[in-house]
């Protein structure tokens, strides 16, 4: 098992699996909703050219999603 | 039941009674549970009303036009700017089905107005709509998990419900596997699959919708332990204190709960306070025990789905990038994401500037046609002036925009339908963050270099409404077209022919630009830090894939953006027109006085010497404050203006040399020159920055649903245009210009 970190600081192109969401915060909620829950696996396509915004590939489609929230997620890369 | 794939047709599925579920929510009331079969809902007695609902970039539009046609009523919901559509479907029969298109929502726990107006009509909370009697979902197929939580939210709310199951072609094309038979089997409701682009699965879901009877949803759902008290609590006091029926105030009991911070919308009836008081009881309470009832809710729906999908989807065996990855591969490249947006923004701007010209010199053409004629068929009068410098002026003033609104409108649908509007948004998001707007905020700035009206109009998109509405504040910074002939004029009365070399001129030009961008942007960090403060938008966005536009929705919603123009702004803008020429044409100079001398002896004419002393500062006399007064109605009507007053018929060939000269010639009654160097360059950015355009300010009006912020727009940047203009001419003066 690889040791979780922050969904910011995952390379780009790597697959990991949710860990943990911050419990407030309504932007999180809708993350949820939008089907990235603690335990959907997902794959880091690539940051914006600027370098934020990110977009991840999950649940079959993609999203996108700023670094900001990405630092509050904790995610645990998949082999 | 056998595992048939994909495409077993939807119209085999029969009638049939449900057995009753054993989860705590199920979605018949407690009477209809009497025994095991549960006879299916019957229609009321006038025909049922649907409403369609799906996620956006499901394909929701075109299904909606294509069941409808042009059979649709397009406008606003009361009080709020969310696009309100009704239109009619006709059964194989020829008996009429209304169906009302709702926003697109990913969730009915509403993060934006669109999605509340989607909520509230679906709980019946709006007295504007009629609470629909049956519901369209539509899905799309290649994306099932995401799709179907909206799904599940609106099967508790008990109703009949036929699933549309979208873009089945891409499903074959993606590799996957839809096991329809068992979808259809697990739901307990028709599930029609269907490719809205290209019609086909219409027929089927037709016939579905004019059934007599639908069944309602196998929608057995337990609820988490910890939340099902307050569920249950909130369901009593929703039904006794706001009326709603039982069913679904369990659906709104359930909603309140994921609703964190609620987008409310005017013409929506508020919550009673009761109710309020039991949901902050529990949030308090649960915040005290570390409850996340939100999340439970959300996980514990997508665990439903999560099995649903796990029997019906057999996922695509591992195949290589799709197209649309090879695509965003250039598209979203570091290097060549660039090269795409600029070419794509060049080709758009040069098709507005060069393609609007045409039909606008035609309809420019026709409209002084008509004036010209009916000035030969009618007797000289006021009457003859009305007609030809009012009303037909200003009607010929709103269909000149029309050329440039449908073309834009053509060009951000393409846009939107392709996808690239997402990706747009994507590269230039870390641009508008800031200043504390996001991504969502740059092509209706963008467009508004064309025009600020389909600009504004853009701004739909955006979800949140303090961002949406910064963005409406600054956009008619950006420098429009109809500010060109200002500056062509200024520039041509700053250099005489030959003096200085082209490019100067150009950089000149370039500057007025720049300095409208910059303030834009600067008000909008200003704004996001002061009267509109609010959190940092987030970027959640979904990147759908790269689809072919359905150039019938393209043209629909042209004509839509084109009407719902003519109609809300054109009447404004028709109605102030014939005001200032009435301003401009009374009183009557006295007889004999030549005809350019006669706008001096106006209420405009007054209103300029009145004004006379607040311009006088900036370096402008009382006759270039007739020209600012006249062109309040468009920033263009300053050109023929100063003709007017200058004493100089400008002619349609937009020769401006002879007018340059009577601009050289003019004087202050003491004799030194009114229109030096000076003047001519604070001229121009007085209408970088000035608000003086009548039909932005309709549209604002419509846009912002406010006289509050609409006045205040025009207030912001009048203020701003006269106090730069003046700290200019203060400085150049003191430096001796």
């Amino acid at each position: 098992m690889a040791a979780p970190v922050k969904l910011s600081e995952l390379p780009v192109g790597s697959r990991a699996v949710v860990r943990e969401f911050p419990k407030g915060g309504a932007a999180f909620l809708r993350l949820r909703e939008m089907g990235l829950l603690a335990g959907t696996p997902f794959v880091l396509v690539r940051a914006a050219p600027l370098g934020d915004p990110l977009e991840i590939q999950v649940r079959g489609y993609h999203l996108t999603l700023r670094k900001s929230e990405a630092a509050e997620i904790v995610v645990e890369p998949a082999p | 039941m056998s595992d048939d794939p994909i495409t077993s047709a939807a119209s085999t599925h029969s009638d049939r009674t449900i057995s009753v579920g054993g989860g705590s929510l199920d979605v018949r009331t407690s009477s209809e549970i009497g025994g095991a079969e549960v006879p299916s809902r019957s229609v009321p007695a006038r025909p049922p009303v649907y409403a369609l609902v799906g996620n956006p970039n499901c394909g929701k539009s075109t299904l909606f036009n294509a069941l409808t046609g042009l059979k649709q009523k397009v406008g606003n919901y009361p009080g709020v700017t969310v696009e309100r559509k009704i239109g009619t479907a006709y059964s194989q029969h020829g008996q009429p089905i209304q169906i009302i298109d709702l926003p697109g929502a990913y969730s009915l726990a509403a993060r934006s107005p669109d999605e509340a107006v989607t909520r509230d009509v679906l709980l019946g909370r709006r007295a504007d709509t009629p609470q629909p009697d049956r519901i369209i979902c539509i899905v799309d197929a290649t994306n099932l998990e995401r799709n179907l939580y909206l799904v599940h939210q609106v099967l508790d709310l008990g109703k009949p419900v036929v699933v549309v199951l979208n873009m089945m072609d891409l499903v074959v094309q993606a590799g996957l596997q839809i096991r329809l038979t068992r979808l259809q089997h697990a739901l307990g409701i028709p599930v029609i699959p269907c490719e809205a682009v290209n019609g086909k699965g219409l027929i089927e879901l037709k016939l579905a919708l004019s059934r007599q009877e639908l069944p309602l949803a196998r929608h057995a759902w337990d609820v988490p332990a910890p939340i099902a008290p307050a569920v249950a609590e909130l369901q009593a006091s929703l039904h006794q204190n706001d009326g709603r029926p039982p069913l679904v105030a369990r659906a709104e009991a359930l909603l309140l709960l994921t609703d964190q911070d609620a987008v409310r919308v005017a013409g929506s009836a508020p919550l009673s306070a009761r109710t309020t008081e039991i949901l902050q009881a529990w949030k308090k309470r649960w915040e005290g025990e570390g409850v996340d009832w939100a999340g439970t809710l959300v996980n514990s729906r997508y665990e439903v789905i999560g099995r649903l999908c796990a029997e019906a989807v057999q996922p695509a065996a591992a195949i290589g990038p799709s197209p649309s990855d090879r695509i965003d591969a250039v598209v979203t490249h570091p290097v060549w994401g660039w090269v795409v947006l600029g070419v794509t923004m060049a080709a758009l701007f040069l098709s507005i500037f060069t393609l609007a010209q045409y039909p606008m010199d035609w309809i420019d053409g026709r409209v002084t046609a008509l004036a010209d004629w009916l000035r030969d068929a009618m007797p000289p009068g006021d009457l003859r002036a009305l007609l030809t410098d009012g009303v037909i002026s200003g009607a010929g003033r709103v269909v000149e925009f029309l050329p440039q609104i449908l073309i834009l409108y053509f060009f951000i649908g393409l846009l939107e339908d392709t996808g690239y509007m997402a990706r747009a948004a994507f590269i230039m998001d870390r641009v508008m963050s800031r200043v504390g707007l996001n991504g969502k905020s740059f092509i209706p700035l963008l467009s508004s270099y064309a025009c600020a009206i389909p600009g504004i109009m853009a701004t739909r998109t955006i979800e949140d409404r303090k961002d949406r509405l910064i963005t409406i504040l600054v956009a008619p910074l950006m420098s429009c077209s109809a500010r060109l002939p200002v500056y062509l004029l200024m520039i041509a009365a700053l250099f005489p022919t030959g003096s200085v070399p082209v490019l100067t001129k150009v950089g000149l030009m370039m500057g007025m630009y720049l300095l409208g961008t910059s303030a834009a942007f600067g008000f909008a960090w200003l704004f996001k830090r002061t009267l509109l403060k609010g959190e940092t938008p987030v970027m959640i966005m979904e990147l759908p894939p790269y689809r072919w536009p359905s150039l019938r929705s393209l043209a629909l919603r042209m004509l839509e953006r084109a009407g719902l123009f003519l109609r809300r702004a054109g009447t404004i803008i028709l109605g102030i027109s014939v005001v200032l020429w009435f301003l401009t044409a009374y009183p009557k100079a006295p007889a004999g006085t030549p005809p350019e001398q006669q706008i001096a002896h106006s209420f405009a004419g007054d209103v300029g010497r009145a004004l006379e002393p607040v311009l006088r500062p900036l370096g402008f006399d009382w006759r270039i404050g007739i020209a600012i007064v006249s062109s309040f109605v468009a920033r263009e009507v300053f050109v023929s203006a100063t003709g007017v007053v200058f004493g100089v018929q400008t002619d349609s060939s937009g020769n401006l040399l002879p007018l340059r000269a009577a601009l050289q010639r003019a004087v202050w009654p003491d004799g030194h020159a009114l229109f030096t160097p000076l003047v001519c360059l604070n001229l121009m950015i007085y209408y970088v920055l000035a608000m003086q355009c009548l039909s932005t300010t309709a549209v604002v009006r419509r846009e912002t649903n406010s006289w509050r912020w609409t006045l205040f727009q025009q207030f912001y940047l009048s203020a701003t245009a006269w106090l730069v203009a003046c700290a200019v001419y203060q400085i150049g003066r003191a430096l001796g210009f």
